[in-house]
């Protein structure tokens, strides 16, 4: 007797609440690369030669992109929530996931 | 000849299974039609609810394949999948027997929310004229058509998660009357639907709006609530 969980605001909210809980989950590992920095340049740029792999800019795409999703999604629930309602909030959620994927694909042409 | 419906539907209590049963297939044929053809022709003990048949009562809503309906107006067609369909009571309210659900849960949230008018006048008062182009009486005439169905109290997952939670329906009701100049009880209304349980705990997944039967927008009326909400002085 599961409720309904198809519909495409539902997808938008679950992309949101994953996003979250994956940036939230890199924060961590963010603050700990930074903090090398304390012990001095060398450790710092040790960890950094990491950053010019393949693999890692692969996962700084979706970083990106989950950091853009998260914003635009969460912009779209605080006008919703906060202004006056619009009808389109499907084609307004649409179009925050494709204006994020653009801004994760501008920076991987950057950094590939 | 048609090849018949494969139907299964929920048997018992909140501990019950689902029973199988064929049933003809016609044209024109809603979710309903299915449930009594059952009940008149292959068990009679099967416990369902309906009175209207037409869309306006609201007590005929169940979940069917997954998705909560109003069973009198949804077309087989429309919500058969694989030439099945699955019905169960409503989710989200404790099943009585069958198709039957409690609707206690859902009322009671109506009283807490205070979604019941609080007239500000007497009957020896003047009636007053209501302009319907005014911005509060568009605001209550776009939300004012529900039918206590309860489809958006079980497509909605913070009611599934917080069973202190008031519910769409209830605070779609709310705000019309926030809306509805005649009434004196916005004040306690707010704090109503302001305090545990109330409009804050929405998430805005809009589940109630995609699927309530009368294309009401519940969410919008919560986001209304949250804006008055903040903007009403202490």
């Amino acid at each position: 007797m599961a409720g309904p969980r198809t519909h495409l605001l539902w997808r938008a909210a679950l992309l949101h609440r994953i996003s979250g809980v994956l940036l939230a989950i890199f924060l961590p590992v963010h603050f700990l690369m930074l903090g090398l920095a304390i012990r001095g340049a060398d450790a710092l740029d040790g960890a950094l030669v990491w950053t010019d792999t393949v693999p890692v800019k692969v996962a700084e795409f979706g970083l990106v992109f989950l950091l853009a999703v998260h914003l635009a999604g969460g912009l779209r629930i605080l006008v919703l929530e906060n202004f006056q309602w619009r009808d389109g909030q499907k084609t307004f959620a649409a179009a925050a996931v494709g204006v994020s994927f653009i801004v994760a694909m501008l920076f991987g042409l950057r950094v590939l | 000849m048609t090849k018949p419906l494969k139907v299964s539907i929920w048997r018992g209590g909140a501990d019950g299974d689902y029973q199988s049963f064929e049933v003809p297939a016609k044209a024109n044929q809603t979710v309903l039609d299915v449930v009594t053809w059952v009940q008149r022709h292959a068990d009679a003990t099967l416990a369902y609810r309906f009175a209207c048949r037409v869309g306006m009562c609201g007590s005929c809503a169940m979940m069917v394949n997954g998705e909560p309906r109003w069973t009198c107006r949804s077309h087989v067609s429309s919500v058969i999948r694989d030439g099945q369909l699955k019905l169960a009571p409503l989710a989200n309210l404790p099943v009585i027997r069958d198709l039957t659900v409690d609707m206690t849960p859902f009322f009671d949230k109506w009283q807490r929310a205070e979604a019941r008018f609080h007239p500000s006048m007497t009957r020896r008062d003047e009636v007053p004229a209501i302009k319907p182009d005014t911005a509060a009486r568009k605001a209550a005439d776009a939300a004012v058509e529900c039918i206590n169905c309860g489809v958006c109290y079980a497509a909605c997952d913070t009611v599934r998660w917080n069973s202190n939670y008031l519910g769409p329906a209830a605070l779609n009701r709310a705000w019309t009357l926030v809306n509805d100049e005649r009434d004196a009880g916005t004040r306690q209304r707010l704090a109503a639907v302001s305090g545990t349980g109330g409009c804050y705990n929405c998430h805005s997944h809009q589940s109630c709006q995609a699927y309530c039967p009368k294309a009401l927008n519940p969410t919008r009326s919560i986001a209304g609530l949250k804006r008055a909400g903040l903007a009403a002085k202490p």
